[in-house]
């Protein structure tokens, strides 16, 4: 094939040639050159150029020169000229395959002889090459006769020109015609030539360079373009072809032989000149390479300096010539057309004629016409096909793409025009049960994990061969009586087949000839006398021998004859019904062949074989006689010696009867004796002598028994045999009952079902149920396995009509992976089946009893079985590589061996692994080690014993792991280097955005770890110094716990990330907010009133220390206590009787009657100022006066986060809180020289705290705003301070504001700039779905019932459901449920339902408030049930809030849980009940009421109302509670969750029964108290480090004693009493101080509201301090802790 | 070792360079931002971090190229190759309308080898979350942007973004490093090493 390829290739190149050449003729000026090449070369005589080759380096060097300039001139040309050549060749790589073998054939010479000046380019030479000329036929002659007239004529041309060949040759050149018939010729050819490998880029190619021409040609003007001028620096300059041809005649001549030598030579010149051209387009890229090289060849030869010269003079020389500048060509519309047009390919819309898609010569053949099924094609637009279909034809093998009706291959639609899914109707209700849709969990198949091992490469290469042939029945309920015996008779025909097979009885015969034959050998031979031990140890054996083996052969003999009497009897029995029932239903005959025998021979034999058997066992019993003899006489003996033995006993009992009658006690020897009496009662029966057995007897027993089992003599041999010969009765001629049978029998048909790991994998056809009861199925199924095999099953199954039953199943062994398709031998495997068949015909069923005989005895009860033939083998692959799977696979040599260092192999070589029981049977076995077939196994032996490679006896899952480990995984843990990497990268919060990882593993200090390790180890240790109370030690442990853990579930969110968090998009504008943009824009620019603006929000990610601000804009304060001058009177009236009318009545209390004659007109009550605390970062507002000041001033102050980390999750997790104190500025006078007051002032000024606004800096981040007016955390006394207004009555406005005590201060919070909250974070929360255990059908309204919430009213806070601390969600109503509180809290005011209230909501307020948001880093609100509330001691809002409204359901008031948002807080929850007409508004944090209409109650929106049955949304207009209604039964105002149209489940409550609440422990808190006080004394001083701090005793204690009060009161003014008595006992004191109430946490909130205070400020010297902590303990340990702080200065 | 604590071991890698410009075809009078991303363990020992380029117009002619030749002058010291630093580049310019509007981001490690480095970066801008959208942030001259150019030199969170590429920006490394080697990270380019050796003995046996 491929050289016939290479010929006709070679045939069209050379016409090709041929052209050229004739061209030649009318342009001499171009070709001529290489003709004379070639011509010189081939003489190798005629020009003087070749003489001097490699002689004088001085002619070599100008015979170099000119040979260059030719060359590259020639070059030049054939660029130019035989583009047609160059583009298959030069472009394509897989047109270098072709090029080889023409350009090596004039090349392999050369090759051969001069390596070293082969440009290196050259391809090698391919030694098939020169064979390719050899046949070539009378069309070459004619050619190379045609050649020589062309260069002969083109030689004398030459001559002609030789001496005038000019310098610029270029210029000649281009003088030429563009050779565009040659092109297309060469066109032509190359289309041709290509193989199709890589037609279309070779096509491209060449069509660019014919281009090149071309334009060339349009262009030329006379000097070189640039691009010439390129080409010409950048084309290879090759070897000399001179030269070269010249050498290559010189071996040539010496090699070849002369004949085929001009052959060559042609297609040589061919081959150079295409090779030439190919380095020349290669060239482009290499051919600086190419001049080196050249250089190299020439200094090789011994001239460097010389060529170097050359080459430089050569560029100058150029560089000149060649160099032009030139207008920009411009190619006119027309020609460039014309130009793309070739180069691009417009398909055409029109229809291609068939003719052109079909093979030549043929009509379109239309399958449908002939009548065959097509099918519809896809539809595809006639213009599409069209534009396909020309394309197509563009390519060379067009008509592939084309069926025979001209059309293109197209697959049939795929698309069917009906849906075959059943449409289903209903979706959503009414799904008929049947259909529902039950879940059930996964379940993964046992052997679906199971794979074949390592079938990573030899995947799917597992192939089970599992070849079903057939089944037999040995029983079918169809079966006729007849056929039951009939299989008995084939039974025991087949068993006596075997048998004789076997032949059992013939070795046994013959083996006990043997054994007699030796017994006798070695009698005759020593005689009786010369038998030494051994040799009559032996005869011993051998006659156990021989009556071993002749009871076998006894045995055989007998089973034999059964066999055969048997046989004949079923054989009768069978003609006997044959006979009876008239008809024959099967083909069994059975044929007695008789064997005559010699009779007296036959009698001699048996005469003889009974004698020796006689002989046998009169030595047998002989021997036995004296055994028994012996036996006899030993126990004759024991016997006799009993007999004495018991007359002297006898004796001797009855002497000792008579002496131990008297004495009854000793009852050991009575004892003993009846022992004794036991013993010797059971009396040995006295041996009867062992009797001679008759010989006659015994002949007579021996013959008796040969007589049974042995034929007799003179009997002939009968040889049964079973033929199928008999004749069926046919049909028609049988009873009803018959026939009936054989048509049910004719019904039935069989089928195998194969299963593979209780899969089924295939089954068999149906094959009919045969007369006989057998069925041939003879298939084979090949399975491809992945899984590993379990178990290959057979089922048989029973077809009647449609319907199948399956008989029986079978279990195929698995082979072992030896056993291959084609060598394993087919088995027989039986099976049956218990199953009840009767019929009503002749059939006779299974497992039914029936009988032969007539009166029906004699039953027989068959079941139904029989034999399945099948083979279940490893196939056998292509190469005869098993396809068994590799575990099996016997170990084979090196391989094996390689197997066990091999990891891989490890894995599955189960076969391999137990070595030492291979190695113990090895041993056990004796193998033989020279034994080649053993050869594999011993060396496998001697590698396992060597302990090298052991096989190891665990599994590896990555087993090249350690191949890629550069240290052990122990030394990688102990570096500290990797640690701090691990846990930095785990965001361990101590390592998290750590800097600087050391470099080295030194420079890594143990430090690093210590924080973190302490941490570690303080998590299992409770530290009880730091939380002073054990149990809260370990909440905060549970508390930490929970978080964690909660942490690790939002692990995952926090990572995850929303377009928007990434993307900043405007929102799309409604309508709306259009037309409010357009309103805006008539907004006067600077409004009287302005309004804050909306800022540009931030997110954190790109914000750095300092970045950020905290913004605080401190407005006004109302009712600032003002100071009260010493020698104040007692207030008469106390507020402590308030009732809850007076919370929502504007209830001007007396308070006037107090005021106004204290003051005089012109003192200042009180000089407040602010100062906000922030991070350590204290700013202050100038001093403003009076009790109702205004400030308006803004505060800055920085914020830094946490570890320089400003992501979203970190500012979360702020914890540092705003502190706004108030204070009052005092000055003294402390001019001490009274001359100076006139010029002077002296004054020392001090600051008392007055009350203080706490906002965490969550909250701020959270709302990114607080913007409000709050209510001043003041203490209930104020030492110095009244807190009554003096100033009442002035105006309206004041009335509002009486509404409610206690002093307020508006603020205007922010932060610079406005940072994106975690909001995100909360809305992925929402997208996370949370396991519920809802209902879904709850779970999916609460959603809509939330969405169209936030749809209709989006600010609205609207709950619904709420996660509980486990991370379930809980639907809300769930929480609340009447819990009664501690029991001593009713009981305290049993009177005063309102008093009662009250201690209830302090009660809960006691509980300490620990934000969510701040543990849980406000990823999601968790609500924990009272009772975990109340044992956490510790939760926000809410569980307060549900906390107080258990309480207040559980005290019969009306209460729901209100879900808003409050200030500070944000959202939150508060409690309202119903009393008395009107609603109260509870505050469960701080234990406060309000009412409706007060205008500071910190709510500002009502979101949903919740109680234990349902939740109501508001849908009112407004939701400031002042604005609205709360009755919840008016559905305008209020949207119910639960309706009539989904009524409430009856959702049980998630809280506890009923709250048990531990005892007061006063004890504690006692012990409690004393530490506190320590502590904060302790912290008083430190902070007072340059003054000494003196205690004044004194009034500490009168403190101590006050503070108890203040607890009864709840905090209540009972100040003007307790300040009288304090004044009267210090007198002399100027006292301001106050105490502090805080719930009791830990200590260091406590520390830090001491230390807000400032109370440790005072720097007066003769200053003095007063502490006094008393911490009240209430139910379940929840503790109100007072501090006292006082600071007294000597005023005299 | 008391020493070897106090001055932790680092290298240092010294980034010389400028954005040369940029390709934008369809756009004109862009400027460019950059700034580097680096890891936790590295740390600009001098130079700027961040700068913005002066608003180059294209030329007269067809060259579509923007030529910023921005300096990019800054030292890093590190002690760990992980968080190799980044230059992330984000181009602006104004829309239909004057307004300013983003035009791509992009983001290119910093050379790991020392030497010359040219680097094109393709660039990319965040695509609207629908037609009415895109229609509305062209109208209004707010087309989506990153909340922060830094996310281009981040893997995390990209999932959930859509970009469309246009054009790119040509930036020029000069990369001298110290002390890698010594740190056990040797990142010489296998070429510049042989040429290196190669050399050697030439200087040893001059001509």
């Amino acid at each position: 094939m491929a050289s016939s390829d290479l010929r006709e290739k070679m045939r069209k190149k050379r016409r090709a040639l041929q052209e050229t050449l004739g061209r030649v003729r009318e342009d001499a000026d171009t070709q001529v050159l290489v003709a004379t090449d070639w011509e010189m070369s081939k003489d190798g005589e005629r020009t003087a150029v070749q003489e001097p080759s490699g002689s004088e380096e001085q002619q070599v060097a100008t015979l170099k020169q000119t040979l260059k300039a030719q060359r590259m001139k020639r070059r030049k040309k054939l660029v130019e000229d035989t583009p047609a050549e160059t583009p298959p060749e030069a472009a394509t790589g897989a047109s270098e395959v072709e090029r080889g073998p023409r350009a090596g054939e004039s090349r392999t010479p050369v090759a051969a002889a001069s390596s070293s000046r082969r440009s290196p380019r050259d391809l090698p030479p391919l030694p098939a090459s020169s064979t390719l000329t050899l046949s070539e036929g009378p069309m070459k002659r004619r050619m190379v006769e045609k050649l020589k007239a062309a260069r002969s004529k083109a030689e004398s041309l030459l001559q002609q020109e030789a001496l005038a060949e000019p310098a610029s040759r270029l210029q000649g050149l281009r003088d030429r015609d563009p050779l565009t018939r040659f092109d297309t010729e060469a066109d032509l050819g190359v289309r041709r030539r290509d193989d199709g490998a890589a037609p279309l880029v070779g096509r491209v190619t060449f069509r660019e360079v014919a281009h090149r021409g071309w334009r060339r040609a349009e262009v030329d003007s006379g000097l070189p373009t640039a691009e010439e001028a390129y080409n010409f620096f950048t084309f290879n300059f090759d070897p000399e072809p001179l030269e070269e041809a010249a050498e290559q005649k010189k071996e040539r001549r010496f090699v070849e032989d002369r004949g085929v030598e001009e052959e060559e030579e042609e297609g040589g010149g061919g081959g150079e000149e295409e090779a030439q051209v190919e380095d020349g387009g290669e060239g482009e890229s290499g051919s600086e390479e190419e001049d080196k090289e050249e250089d190299a060849e020439g200094r090789s030869e011994g001239a460097p300096l010389v060529e170097d010269q050359q080459g430089e003079l050569f560029i100058d020389e150029t560089a000149q010539d060649f160099l032009e500048v030139k207008k920009a060509e411009y190619l006119g519309y027309h020609s460039r057309v014309q130009r793309e047009s070739e180069v691009l390919f417009t398909p055409s819309l029109r229809t291609v004629p068939t003719s052109c898609k079909v093979p030549e010569n043929m009509q379109p053949r239309y399958l449908e016409e002939e009548g065959l099924y097509v099918g519809e094609r896809p539809p595809v637009s006639l213009a599409n096909q069209n534009i396909l279909e020309n394309r197509i034809l563009q390519q060379d093998e067009a008509k592939k793409w084309f069926g025979d009706d001209g059309r293109v291959l197209a697959l049939t639609d795929p698309i069917k025009q009906s849906s075959t899914r059943p449409p289903l109707f209903n979706l959503e209700e009414d799904l008929d049960p049947a259909l529902q849709t039950v879940y059930r969990k996964a379940l993964k198949t046992r052997h679906a994990s199971r794979y074949v091992a390592g079938l990573g490469e030899t995947a799917g290469r597992c192939q089970l061969d599992v070849d079903v042939s057939g089944l037999i029945f040995s029983h079918h309920p169809l079966f006729s009586r007849e056929h039951v015996l009939g299989v008995r008779l084939v039974q025991l025909y087949d068993q006596h087949l075997n048998r004789q097979h076997r032949n059992i009885t013939g070795l046994l015969t013959d083996k006990l000839h043997g054994l007699r034959n030796a017994v006798r050998n070695i009698t005759d031979l020593h005689g009786d006398r010369g038998l030494n031990v051994v040799m009559r140890q032996r005869i011993a054996e051998y006659r156990l021998e021989v009556r071993n083996t002749r009871r076998l052969r006894d045995v055989e003999q007998e089973k034999d004859r059964t066999l055969l009497k048997s046989t004949l009897k079923v054989w009768k029995e069978m003609k006997a019904l044959r006979e009876f029932q008239r008809f024959t239903n099967t083909a069994y005959k059975l044929h007695l062949r008789k064997q005559e025998v010699n009779q007296s021979r036959d009698e001699q034999d048996f005469e003889e074989e009974i004698q020796m058997e006689l002989v046998e066992l009169q030595g047998e019993l002989e021997e036995e006689y004296q055994r028994k003899i012996s036996q006899y006489r030993q126990q004759l003996e024991e016997w006799k010696a009993w007999r004495k033995k018991q007359k002297v006993s006898s004796k001797k009992k009855k002497k000792k009867k008579k002496k131990k009658e008297p004495n009854e006690g000793d009852k050991d020897d009575e004892d003993e004796d009846e022992q004794e009496e036991k013993d010797l009662g059971s009396e040995p029966p006295k041996p009867e002598p062992p009797e001679r057995q008759e010989l006659s007897l015994l002949e007579q027993q021996v013959r008796e028994k040969a007589a049974r089992i042995r034929r007799k003599p003179g009997e002939p041999i009968l040889v049964p045999e079973v033929t199928l010969s008999g004749n069926i009765t046919p049909n028609e001629q049988c009873p009803r009952g018959e026939f009936a049978r054989r048509e049910d029998v004719a019904r039935r048909s069989l089928f195998v079902k194969v299963l593979y790991n209780d899969k089924e994998v295939s089954r068999t056809d149906r094959r009919p149920l045969g007369a006989d009861f057998r069925v041939h199925f003879g298939q084979i199924f090949n399975l491809k396995i992945a899984n590993w095999p379990e178990s290959v099953r057979l089922q048989v199954f029973e077809a009647s009509g449609s319907s199948s039953a399956l008989l029986a199943e079978v279990f195929v062994p698995l082979p072992e992976s030896t056993v291959l398709t084609g060598s394993a031998p087919p088995q027989e495997l039986e099976f049956s089946s218990s199953q009840r068949v009767t019929f009503n015909h002749e059939g006779v069923g299974s497992d039914v009893p029936f009988s032969f005989e007539a009166d029906g005895s004699n039953k027989l009860t068959l079941l139904t079985s029989g034999k399945l033939s099948c083979c279940v083998s490893w196939a056998v692959g292509e190469n005869d590589i098993p396809l068994a799977p590799p575990t099996s696979q016997t170990p084979g040599g090196i391989h094996g061996a390689l197997r066990q260092t091999d990891a891989i192999a490890c894995i599955g070589a189960s076969g391999l692994s137990d070595m030492k029981r291979l190695s113990k049977w090895a041993a056990e076995s004796r193998l033989d080690p020279n034994d080649p077939s053993n050869v594999v196994l011993m060396q496998l032996l001697t590698v396992a014993s060597s302990g090298e490679v052991q096989v190891p006896d665990y599994f590896r899952l990555e087993q090249l792991q350690e191949e890629f480990n550069f240290v052990t995984d122990e030394e990688l843990q102990k570096s500290r280097r990797f640690r701090l990497l691990t846990l930095r990268s785990q965001e361990v919060v101590e390592f998290r955005n750590y800097k600087n990882v050391p470099a080295v593993e030194r420079e890594v200090s143990e430090k690093v770890f210590q924080d973190y390790e302490k941490r570690l180890r303080d998590g299992e240790v409770v530290d009880t110094k730091e939380h002073l109370d054990p149990h809260r030690a370990v909440v905060a442990k549970y508390l930490k716990k929970i978080r964690e853990s909660v942490m690790n579930r939002f692990l995952i969110a926090k990572h995850h990330f929303l377009l928007s968090d990434l993307v900043q998009e405007d929102e799309v504008p409604s309508i709306g907010v259009l037309g409010l943009n357009i309103f805006k824009l008539a907004e006067p620019k600077r409004p009287l009133k302005p309004r804050r603006k909306e800022r540009k929000k931030v997110t954190a990610q790109n914000l750095a220390d300092g970045n950020i601000k905290l913004l605080v804009n401190i407005i006004r304060a109302y009712d600032i206590p003002v100071r009260k001058p010493h020698p104040s009177k007692p207030a008469v009236a106390s507020k402590s009787a308030r009732s809850f009318t007076e919370a929502f009545v504007a209830a001007q209390s007396s308070q006037s009657a107090l005021h106004g004659n204290d003051w005089p007109l012109n003192q200042v009550q009180v000089r407040p100022f602010v100062e906000v605390t922030f991070q350590r970062s204290v700013r202050q507002t100038t001093t403003a006066d009076g009790p109702n000041p205004c400030w308006n001033e803004e505060l800055e102050l920085p914020f830094s986060a946490p570890n320089g980390d400003y992501s979203t999750s970190s500012l979360q997790s702020v914890k540092d809180e705003v502190f706004i104190n108030i204070f009052d500025e005092m000055t003294f006078d402390i001019t001490e020289d009274d001359r100076e007051r006139g010029s002077t002032v002296h004054t020392r000024i001090e600051k008392h705290w007055l009350g203080s606004v706490k906002i965490p800096f969550s909250t701020i981040y959270l709302q990114s705003r607080i913007d409000g007016t709050f209510k001043v955390q003041s203490p209930p006394v104020l030492l110095g301070y009244s807190k009554e207004r003096s100033l009442a009555g002035e105006g309206g406005y004041d009335s509002v504001l009486s509404l409610s005590e206690g002093s307020f201060v508006t603020l205007f919070i922010t932060i610079q700039p406005q940072l994106i909250p975690g909001e995100s974070v909360r809305e992925k929360m929402k997208e996370m779905k949370f396991d519920s255990q809802e209902d879904e059908r709850l779970l999916h309204a609460a959603e809509a019932f939330q969405r169209d919430a936030a749809l209709r009213f989006p600010g609205r806070p609207c709950l619904t459901t709420v996660i509980d601390i486990s991370g379930k969600a809980v639907f809300i109503t769930r929480y609340v449920r009447p819990l009664s509180p501690p029991q001593e809290l009713l009981d305290a005011f049993p009177n005063s339902p309102q008093e009662a209230t009250e201690l209830v909501a302090r009660y809960v307020s006691l509980i300490p408030s620990l934000p969510d948001s701040v543990s849980f880093t406000s990823i999601c609100d968790l609500w924990s049930t009272s009772d975990q509330f109340l044992a956490l001691l510790a939760g926000d809002e809410e569980e307060h809030a549900v906390l107080l409204c258990c309480y207040f359901l559980a005290m019969g008031k009306k209460a729901w849980l209100i879900i808003g948002t409050a200030i500070p807080e944000g959202p939150t929850a508060y409690v309202l009940t119903y009393e008395q007409g009107r609603y109260l508004i509870w505050d469960p944090g701080r234990g406060q009421y309000y009412g409706q209409y007060d205008t500071f109650c910190p709510l500002q929106s009502v979101g949903c109302l919740i109680n234990a049955d349902n939740v109501w949304f508001n849908t009112q207009v407004y939701d400031a509670p002042m604005r609205m209604g709360f009755d919840v039964s008016r559905s305008k105002l209020w949207k119910p969750f639960f309706s009539r149209a989904f009524p409430n489940p009856g959702l049980s409550s998630v809280q506890p029964e009923e709250l048990v609440y531990r005892r007061v422990d006063k004890v504690a808190a006692a012990e409690l108290q004393d530490r506190i006080e320590k502590v904060l004394k302790e912290k008083i001083m430190e902070w007072r480090p340059r003054h000494p701090t003196r205690w004044n005793r004194y009034c500490t204690s009168t403190l101590r004693h006050f503070l108890p009060k203040l607890e009864q009161s709840r905090g209540r003014d009972v100040g003007d009493e307790h300040r009288l008595e304090l004044q009267s006992m210090l007198g002399d004191y100027r006292i301001s101080g106050f105490p502090l109430n805080v719930p009791f946490s830990e200590l260091q909130p406590i520390v830090e509201a001491v230390y807000s205070t400032g109370v440790h400020n005072v720097e007066v010297s003769n200053v003095e301090f007063a502490l006094a902590v008393y911490v009240h303990p209430y139910a379940s340990n929840v503790l109100s802790v007072w501090v006292y702080l006082a600071s007294l200065v000597r005023t005299r | 070792y008391a020493m070897a604590t106090n001055n932790p071991s680092v290298f240092l890698v010294m980034i010389n360079g400028q954005i040369e410009g940029a390709n934008f075809p369809e756009y004109d009078d862009l400027y460019c931002k950059y700034c580097f991303v680096y890891g936790n363990d590295w740390a600009p020992t001098s130079g700027l971090e961040e700068g913005i380029s002066q608003i180059a117009c294209r030329g007269q002619g067809t060259q579509p190229a923007l030529v910023w030749n921005f300096p990019l002058e800054i030292t890093f010291k590190s002690t760990n190759p992980f968080g190799w630093p980044q230059i992330a580049v984000s181009v602006y310019g104004p829309d239909t309308f004057g307004n300013d509007v983003v035009r791509g981001y992009g983001a290119v490690h910093v050379p790991l080898t020392p030497g010359k480095h040219v680097r094109t970066v393709p660039m990319f801008v965040p695509e609207s979350t629908s037609r009415l959208q895109k229609f509305t942030s062209w109208l209004m001259g707010r087309r989506p942007e990153f909340t922060d150019p830094k996310v281009v030199a981040q893997g995390e969170g990209r999932e959930v973004t859509r970009v469309r590429s246009q054009g790119t920006v040509t930036i020029s490394f000069n990369i001298v490093t110290k002390d890698m080697k010594k740190l056990g990270y040797d990142a010489t380019p296998s070429e510049a090493l042989s040429a290196a050796e190669a050399r050697t003995p030439s200087l040893a046996h001059p001509l």
